[in-house]
């Protein structure tokens, strides 16, 4: 059947599966909402409050179910809004399809009103992106998009579209969703050198990244666990692959990462890295990074293997099957002289490790651990709210803990929440931070509209938290804009002011009075969680630094 | 930059999409990943569904393992492969334009037949001369001629092709 163009984005976007998109409409997309319009019983547009919330919506929703996340803007500022969230999803590794309306081809490269070479504009963050010249290629061209972001390594892909190409005519033919590329498969003689090397290894470490989320091999990462007398660590990325309960899982590693598991880490004789990057805020100073052990780099992406730390071998393959292979081939064996060093190192942790007095962090989080059902998504913005959340929540469930790793993007958590509880149906927290909140805080008004079951723990010390702590510790305490105590708001009446609840946490009580009402209730709530401006996110290794250089206490001499 | 302690020049080949965009896709990310080539060609094939990159670089092996890694996952590149110097053809061509000038006449005149050039077009001020071989050989010719002056001058870039009877695009993929 002849269709518009606009018509094909939407029959196709139909024809593979997608359910939600976001977006927000303009100029250069009106025909493709005309579309939506016509289709709005068959597919639901959320309308957010800025285009960056909707590419982070997408990307949350992305991450929350592993399909892909769809966001939609118009030429110009609305594709040029896009992309702080398509460079957080690059970073992380999203499968984010992004659609922009151009201007009509002959208005290109006239500096026409909103006209922008968001293509050009895109390159660097995208794993690849199109630019539609011929109605004829474009069913084909979403299809491939999809095939692309979801393929292999996900990723973000842009598909521009030109408005003469939305109000053309062409022929649409339904198609079945589209495959992913072939499996890539390792090489079987890798594996058996990677079982002979940890076979006669004592300590080894399985170091986890969001790879093994993405691949959905937490089981077979476990199994070689438990085959090898192992224990796990991970990236930020890595948070949620493997149960926080779990023996032996330590959790995160690296500039921020728990104590046992960077002490594990460096005191390893062969480290296995499973869809991990190896990124400079893992890993330190990599010349000193993990002296003792041997490194074996699995990653359906053969172009990390030996980009920021040399492996003795890398293999490059799709994960589930290399491991299926890996659990194969390696010897089952104990080693309890490594799991009693493990243990020791876990006892040290635990002294270091205090709750402290009062509306903490970590008293903050742990109440969220006792109230949240454990399929629970909780998202963050980033700063040091990320930090505690990511050290101190108890995750059972993949795909639980959404956060910006590699791209660090604070005002990711309101789009990124919205999108995971859109996505799951679910109640969604975010633990954000007063400076993270006001970047991106506009969509509270997409929340309330859509009525997402969301509850917002605001930690407000008001202070630029995480920058303060390095002015703190490198700068001589030369708090430079950092210190927001002139800045007033009232996130009770802010909270009203959109049509959600608000709620201020003074005691560890009224928190979990605060965080129990809302989390049972279907709105969306903020909890101003007052927190004190001197806490800090330890232990640290400093930018650059190893594992020697580890801080393990507040410099006015507080443990933490 | 680290990558780039020893001088190891190499040529890469490669095959890309004969699409829109496809040449800043692949020099984006030369910027992007902090790489620096020395030259780079591109032209049609032996079929219209490609074109040919040939890039020259220099650099330590970590340079060169990173180079050709990036390249080949960008979405649209189907072959990337190093040529072997011992193996390989690799040619460039010059155009120079000299200094028409008396005393030097008998200069160019052997440069041109020594170096096996061409004179392309000859004037009162100026004479133009091509020149084709390796990337040494040009390199030698100017050294040789910039005595007589040169006016300007450009030079198109490496183009290689391994010598024998297979094509690149049968090889066996990498990784």
């Amino acid at each position: 059947m002849k269709l518009t163009g606009s018509q094909i984005v939407v029959e196709t976007l139909i024809e593979q599966g997608v359910k939600d998109v976001f977006g927000y409409p303009g100029g250069q997309v009106i025909n493709l909402y005309d579309a939506l319009y016509e289709y709005k019983d068959k597919i639901n547009h959320i309308l957010t409050a800025h285009e960056q919330g909707a590419a982070h919506a997408a990307d949350g929703y992305a991450r929350a179910t592993g399909g892909v996340g769809v966001v939609i803007a118009t030429s110009g500022p609305g594709a040029t809004n896009l992309v702080t969230g398509i460079a957080t999803a690059m970073l992380d590794s999203v499968p984010l399809i992004a659609i922009t309306g151009n201007v009509p081809q002959n208005l290109i490269g006239k500096d026409s009103f909103q006209e922008i070479d968001i293509t050009g504009i895109t390159l660097p963050i995208t794993k690849h992106n199109f630019f539609v010249h011929d109605v004829n290629d474009l069913a084909d061209t979403i299809r491939e998009a999809i095939q692309i972001a979801t393929s292999g390594r996900p990723g973000p892909v842009l598909v521009d579209i030109p408005k003469d190409i939305q109000i053309s005519f062409a022929e649409y033919e339904r198609k079945p969703i589209v495959e992913k590329f072939p499996t890539v498969m390792p090489k079987p003689e890798k594996v058996k050198r990677a079982a002979e090397i940890i076979n006669g290894k004592k300590r080894p470490y399985i170091y986890i990244g969001g790879g093994v989320i993405s691949s959905n091999t937490s089981k077979q990462v476990l199994e070689l666990a438990e085959k090898i007398d192992g224990v796990i660590g991970c990236s930020l990325m890595g948070i949620s692959a493997i149960p926080t309960n779990e023996p032996r899982f330590l959790g995160m590693e690296g500039m921020h990462g728990h104590y046992a598991s960077s002490m594990a880490q460096n005191t390893a004789d062969v480290i296995i890295a499973i869809g991990v990057r190896f990124s400079d805020r893992a890993t330190g100073n990599v010349s000193k990074f993990a002296r003792k052990a041997d490194i074996i780099h699995i990653d359906v992406d053969f172009a990390e293997i030996s980009k920021n730390v040399e492996a003795q071998l890398g293999i490059r393959g799709d994960l589930s099957v290399t491991l299926d292979m890996l659990i194969n081939e390696v010897e089952k064996k104990e080693r309890p002289k490594w799991m009693d060093t493990v243990r020791m190192l876990r006892e040290q942790e635990a002294e270091t490790t205090d709750v402290g007095v009062g509306l903490t962090p970590n008293a903050l989080i742990n109440e969220i651990n006792l109230i949240k059902d454990g399929d629970t998504v909780v998202a963050t913005d980033v700063g040091q709210h990320q930090m505690w959340t990511a050290q101190f929540l108890n995750v059972s469930t993949p795909r639980t803990f959404i956060s910006s790793g590699g791209l660090g993007t604070m005002g990711f958590g309101m789009g990124a929440a919205i999108g995971a509880a859109t996505a799951t149906g679910k109640k969604t927290v975010l633990v954000t931070g007063d400076g993270s909140f006001g970047m991106n805080l506009n969509e509270l008004v997409t929340a309330v509209t859509f009525k997402v079951p969301l509850t917002i723990v605001v930690m407000n010390n008001k202070v630029l938290g995480m920058v303060r702590q390095w002015q703190t510790l490198f700068f001589d305490e030369h708090y430079s804009n950092t210190d927001l105590k002139d800045r007033y708001v009232d996130y009770v009446k802010l909270a009203e002011a959109f049509g959600a609840k608000g709620t201020v946490a003074t005691t560890v009580d009224e928190f979990r009075k605060a965080f129990k009402d809302a989390y049972n209730s279907d709105g969306v709530n903020i909890i101003d969680c007052k927190i004190d401006k001197d806490e800090f996110v330890l232990p640290m290794l400093p930018p650059g630094g190893a594992i020697d250089d580890m801080i393990t206490s507040t410099p006015k001499g507080g443990e933490c | 930059m680290g990558y780039y302690n020893e001088d190891n020049r190499f040529v890469i080949a490669v095959y890309v999409d004969n699409k829109y965009g496809v040449l800043s896709r692949v020099t984006s990310m030369f910027t992007r990943r902090g790489f620096n080539i020395d030259a780079l060609t591109v032209g049609v094939t032996e079929s219209p569904e490609y074109s040919r990159i040939t890039i020259t670089m220099s650099g330590d092996g970590y340079a060169k393992a990173q180079m050709l890694n990036q390249l080949r996952k960008l979405y649209n590149v189907k072959k990337v492969e190093v040529l072997d110097e011992t193996t390989a053809l690799e040619r460039e061509l010059m155009l120079i334009k000299i200094k028409n000038d008396q005393t030097h006449n008998q200069t160019i005149l052997s440069a041109v037949d020594i170096f096996h050039a061409e004179i392309v077009d000859y004037s009162v001020d100026a004479l133009c001369i091509e020149v084709t071989g390796p990337s040494s050989k040009i390199d030698a010719f100017i050294e040789f001629i910039k005595p007589c002056g040169i006016i300007e001058m450009c030079r198109t870039g490496v183009v290689a092709l391994q010598k024998g009877g297979g094509s690149m695009l049968d090889m066996p993929d990498v990784n």
